[in-house]
């Protein structure tokens, strides 16, 4: 026997937890991927030093696994004195992670330009920022699109393990639903549904989004 | 038909001798006769009982059990039980006493009897001193850790009051984690755990603030021995007045028995 009626009592529990990830994730979706944007400008066209210093953190992030980084912000850092709140840390520590990955993303579209098109856009008198948005980011942007959604989406869908240092989301309220009332199958059921829906929600904004940014080629 | 017979008149016998014994057995006066006491600890529960380096059993239970035996002035045979043996080990009278961290609850107090309590074991709050916190109305507004599902967190949730923050973690070791690097400054726990951190790390040592859930350990006996029981009682009172259980609580909880105490 299945009993969802026992979940009703516990409705706010999993909303405050939904509210809680529909949060983190556009924050740390906004500032990761500009995180990214801006260390994929440096590693394609910064100087050495710098594309040194970019390519240490993206490797040091795409190559240790996420709960790790989190542990070390939350409960190594305050050994040196950075006390952040489960929140904060977690909020930082998907911001990092997000931004290292989108960097390597992002610099394959960078990658993607030739330069004939740069030169091309100034001899037709295309100011700096012009052709940085439209002959660079915008078309960077437009190879690489579905990618960066992926990747937003799982790194989203990887921030169920930040109920590991009690950020009250949606899988800590799944957990403590399910550590009342014993009601394994249908807590979790519950809310994988949840997630799906996040992920679904979270894959439409970014297609309306692309849809006006890569309006140049509704035409064909 | 007399074979039948002779063995029922045998079980009869048999069945006889042992209510006699059962009636007229006073194990206070058998260990006096034998000049022996048998007590029944842990081996596998640290800190009340465990095998140290020396390959000796140690601990609370096993100190107490030494101090009834030199306080009656018989030798004492230390005899490892398991938490699910130990009952019936005094039952079968093959031990004299039980002293191995053992609870009271209704159904163990139908089958055996218990002394008065000879340690603290018990659910609370614990926090480093800074933190001024000595009831759990004092929890307003304060953040305290807490292992999500034990019975430490629905208690919690049961009796602190709503503006608490309770950050729940997903094991004890994340628990203490948060606790030792400074994440929470209070925690729900049980007393065992809270003296595990004061061992590891003397200078974050919680210190208890309040109890949550109290359930102190008894010796068990078993059960008619009125001249045992009135005498393992009368120890643990003298071991109390002498402070021989508070400085057998600080060994080996690192914390002095808790207010009222036995009391």
């Amino acid at each position: 026997m299945l009993y969802f009626s026992d979940l009703l009592q516990y409705s706010d529990v999993f909303f405050s937890g939904l509210k809680t990830t529909v949060e983190l994730t556009v924050l740390t979706t906004i500032l990761g991927v500009a995180l990214g944007t801006v260390c994929a400008t440096v590693r394609q066209y910064g100087n050495r030093a710098s594309q040194h210093v970019v390519s240490v953190y993206v490797e040091l992030i795409r190559n240790t696994p996420f709960i790790v980084q989190l542990f070390f912000i939350f409960f190594g850092l305050p050994a040196i004195g950075m006390m952040l709140s489960p929140w904060q840390a977690s909020m930082i520590a998907l911001t990092i992670n997000l931004g290292a990955y989108s960097t390597e993303i992002i610099r394959a579209g960078l990658a993607s330009i030739s330069k004939g098109q740069v030169e091309a856009a100034k001899v037709l008198g295309l100011n700096f920022r012009q052709t940085l948005t439209r002959v660079i980011f915008i078309p960077a942007f437009e190879k690489i699109y579905p990618a960066l959604t992926s990747q937003c989406i799982i790194v989203m869908l990887g921030s169920a393990v930040i109920s590991q240092i009690s950020v009250q989301d949606l899988t800590y309220a799944a957990n403590l639903v399910q550590s009342r009332n014993f009601r394994a199958f249908e807590s979790y059921l519950v809310t994988a549904l949840l997630y799906l829906g996040l992920s679904i929600l979270l894959r439409f904004a970014f297609n309306a989004l692309g849809k006006r940014l890569f309006a140049y080629r509704t035409s064909n | 038909m007399k074979r039948l017979s002779k063995l029922l008149s045998k079980t009869l016998i048999i069945a006889a001798s042992f209510s006699a014994l059962s009636a007229n057995a006073d194990v206070l006066q058998d260990i006096k006769d034998r000049n022996l006491i048998r007590i029944a600890v842990p081996q596998d529960f640290p800190p009340f009982g465990s095998i140290g380096t020396d390959l000796k059993p140690q601990g609370i239970d096993v100190d107490m059990a030494n101090y009834i035996a030199k306080e009656m002035g018989v030798k004492i045979e230390i005899v490892p039980v398991t938490s699910a043996n130990r009952i019936p080990y005094l039952q079968t009278q093959k031990v004299d006493l039980v002293i191995s961290s053992l609870g009271k609850n209704p159904e163990r107090e139908k089958a055996i009897d218990f002394s008065t309590p000879y340690a603290p074991f018990f659910l609370g709050v614990f926090g480093s001193k800074d933190v001024a916190v000595t009831k759990v109305d004092d929890l307003a507004d304060k953040t305290v850790g807490v292992t999500r599902g034990s019975v430490e967190d629905l208690e919690l949730e049961k009796n602190a009051p709503k503006s608490v923050n309770i950050r729940r973690f997903e094991d004890n070791n994340t628990t203490l984690t948060a606790y030792l690097s400074g994440q929470v400054n209070l925690i729900a726990t049980g007393n065992l755990v809270a003296a595990e951190i004061a061992n590891r790390q003397p200078q974050r040592a919680p210190e208890n603030k309040f109890m949550l859930k109290d359930s102190p350990c008894y010796i068990g006996m078993a059960k008619g021995e009125a001249a045992l029981q009135a005498k393992v009682n009368e120890l643990i009172q003298a071991a109390l007045a002498s402070g021989e259980l508070n400085n057998i609580s600080m060994k080996w909880l690192k914390a002095p028995l808790p207010e009222g105490f036995g009391a």
